[in-house]
């Protein structure tokens, strides 16, 4: 059976969720084989041999942390060389897609991203598109070359598939330009403690209509009565309300969880790009003629200050 | 010493018109508005403002590839301030994808000749945010992609990425490709007096002939990634809205308790 490499994602050896879902999808199309780089990467290898990696290829370096993408180019480079794959499938990050789109120029394939599934098909992977701000579902295939994909988080479920999972070294040769870009400082974010936005179950976003930095304390207690994640519209965002990193939306993040409830959001399409794929849509908004109401499968009209809290405090009351 | 830099533009349907395919399954440009993508602006607007700081000589060259209304994008671009522009422009580019856009995006840069190239974080409608990346790997220069900060001194490129677990200060020398989010300062309106100069800056225009690009590298015919199909989302079921009457709050977890999501 053919093999597909996996592009491994992770923090210190933690895998993050979205690769998971992509060994789900790889074994759709072959045997996957994981490449994980930098620090801690052999420790990436019983959790992904728990999920099907049937070998694990790894390689650690410290150009990896210390210059931009390149260096993981060249790696992911290496592998395909190694395995020569009918695949690879890569995390639809901002840096997933750098690395993808590099890579495919480099071994004269095609590149598609942000794909919400994928199927084996006769030629080849035929990967699905959510476009247009989620309005069109197109279906691609990469036409010419080792088809490189990247797949967004949330796309295909977590699922156990014991497999051998041997590590085995990579060899990389760093190429002349992989001290191009040089990363002189780094500020890790501090954990929130919520889920990660993108990951999440539950996403509770808050918007314009929250109307104040001190305010959001009522969306994050909704949230940590649900256990979700939270996100906010560009307009909190650049009121200054939540941090960037929260947004969602063509700007921000891209959520596709089970639930989202929009508090004081009107849903303007460049919000709807980044939500639009939810399973189930609830807003909250003072406006009945507020466009996020065309989305949802439950709204209420009213005032979030009213809504929220007694949502928050109905919820935790029933959950003893 | 001079410093010339290169912003490259997009012009893309305007996302909140009525965006959809023609019967090629390309994006169907025809009847449409369109404008200069609203995440260049912030591209044209470093570039200006890197122009403005530098100590010496800057000139800033906006391009665009694409058909011939795309020449309203550069139109924009020069009334907002940039000194010219250049139309890369030919039938046969119809249908080429983020592959084929960066081969002809990296002949324009190299016949114009550049110090810095600064381009968008992500196009509008197809949104792969690749092409700068892909254009530093064809260029063989660094990569300094999705800045919310950015400034030039010394020949050396600096700025901040805001990554997804990290914010990382990256540093590389020119020449670069820089690309920019919309966090790194809101775009300036043009102004009057700047849309009448605008009138009178130069517009180059380039076919592929002129970039010594053969047509079968480009358009649909060369493109490395086949559309196969694309349908409009079906409209999602009509939910239920309930006006809140002091019950709302209530009311929303029993529809939640009853997804089992509580
Ligand atoms: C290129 C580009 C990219 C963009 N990217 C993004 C992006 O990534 N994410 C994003 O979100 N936006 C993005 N935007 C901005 C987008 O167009 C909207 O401006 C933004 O989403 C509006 O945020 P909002 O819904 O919070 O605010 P508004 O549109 O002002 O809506 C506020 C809502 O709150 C309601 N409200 C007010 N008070 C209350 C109350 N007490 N109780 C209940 N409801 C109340 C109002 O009725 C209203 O519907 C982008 C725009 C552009 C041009
Ligand atoms: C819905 C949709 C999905 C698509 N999916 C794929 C796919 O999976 N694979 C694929 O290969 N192609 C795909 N394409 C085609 C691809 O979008 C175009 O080839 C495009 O020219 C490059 O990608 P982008 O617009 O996403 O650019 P991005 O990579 O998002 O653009 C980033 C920056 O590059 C610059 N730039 C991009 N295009 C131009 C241009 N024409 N002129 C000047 N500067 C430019 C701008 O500065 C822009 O801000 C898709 C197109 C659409 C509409």
């Amino acid at each position: 059976m053919a093999e597909v490499l996996v592009y491994v994602d992770h923090v210190d050896g933690a895998v993050r969720k979205p690769t998971l879902e992509l060994l789900t999808l790889a074994r759709r199309i072959g045997e996957p084989v994981a490449v994980a780089l930098g620090g801690g990467a052999a420790d990436t290898a019983a959790t992904l041999a728990e999920h099907g990696a049937t070998r694990v290829l790894t390689h650690d370096a410290s150009e990896y942390g210390e210059y931009l993408v390149v260096p993981k180019v060249d790696a992911l480079q290496a592998a395909v060389t190694a395995v020569s794959p009918a695949a690879v499938l890569v995390p639809s990050s901002a840096e997933g897609k750098e690395i993808a789109a590099r890579l495919a120029l480099r071994i004269g394939s095609g590149v598609i991203t942000d794909a919400v599934d994928l199927e084996a098909g006769e030629t080849g992977p035929v990967a699905t598109q959510s476009v247009f701000a989620a309005s069109f579902t197109t279906t691609s295939r990469v036409s010419k070359g080792t088809p490189v994909i990247t797949v967004k988080p949330n796309s295909a479920a977590v699922e156990a598939a014991p497999a051998a999972g041997a590590v085995e070294a990579l060899n990389v040769t760093f190429s002349e330009k992989a001290r191009g870009t040089k990363v002189t400082g780094r500020t890790v974010r501090e954990a929130t403690g919520r889920p990660e936005l993108t990951e999440a179950a539950i996403v509770v976003s808050g918007g314009r209509g929250v109307n104040g930095a001190e305010n959001f304390a009522i969306i994050e207690a909704l949230a940590d009565s649900l256990g979700a994640a939270v996100g906010a519209s560009r307009a909190a965002v650049d009121a200054g309300w939540y941090p960037h990193t929260n947004q969602v939306g063509q700007t921000g993040k891209s959520v596709s969880p089970q639930l989202y409830i929009a508090n004081g959001i009107s849903g303007a399409i460049q919000h709807r790009a980044g939500m639009q794929t939810s399973k189930t849509i609830v807003a909250v908004n003072k406006d009945a003629e507020a466009p996020i109401f065309d989305l949802v499968d439950y709204g209420v009209v009213g005032d979030l200050f009213e809504v929220v809290p007694q949502l928050t405090e109905e919820i935790n009351t029933r959950k003893g | 010493m001079s410093l010339k830099i290169l912003v490259t533009v997009k012009y893309v349907p305007d996302a909140t018109g009525d965006r959809h395919f023609a019967d090629d399954l390309t994006v169907d440009r025809d009847d449409m508005d369109g404008l200069l993508s609203e995440l260049d602006e912030y591209a044209v607007e470093q570039a200006l403002q890197i122009a403005e700081n530098y100590d010496g000589d800057a000139e800033v060259t906006v391009l665009t590839v694409g058909p011939e209304d795309a020449k309203d994008a550069l139109r924009k671009a020069l009334s907002m301030g940039a000194d010219k522009a250049i139309h890369v422009e030919d039938d046969d580019l119809h249908g080429t994808d983020a592959i084929g856009t960066s081969l002809v995006l990296a002949k324009a840069v190299e016949k114009a000749g550049f110090d810095l190239v600064i381009s968008g974080m992500a196009s509008t409608d197809g949104t792969m945010g690749v092409v700068p990346a892909l254009l530093a790997e064809r260029l063989g220069v660094p990569q300094v992609t999705l800045l919310s900060e950015v400034s030039v001194e010394d020949g050396v490129v600096k700025g901040r990425r805001d990554g997804d677990t990290a914010s990382e200060q990256l540093e590389a020398s020119l020449p670069a490709v820089v690309s920019v989010t919309d966090q790194s300062g809101e775009a300036r309106y043009p102004s009057f007096k700047g849309i009448m100069a605008a009138k009178k800056k130069p517009v180059e225009s380039w076919d592929l002939s002129d970039l010594e690009i053969e047509a079968d590298q480009v358009g649909m015919a060369g493109a490395w990634t086949t559309v196969e199909a694309a349908a409009q989302r079906p409209a999602r079921s009509a939910g239920t809205i309930v006006k809140d009457e002091g019950e709302g709050g209530k009311q929303l977890a029993e529809f939640l308790a009853s997804q089992k999501f509580i």
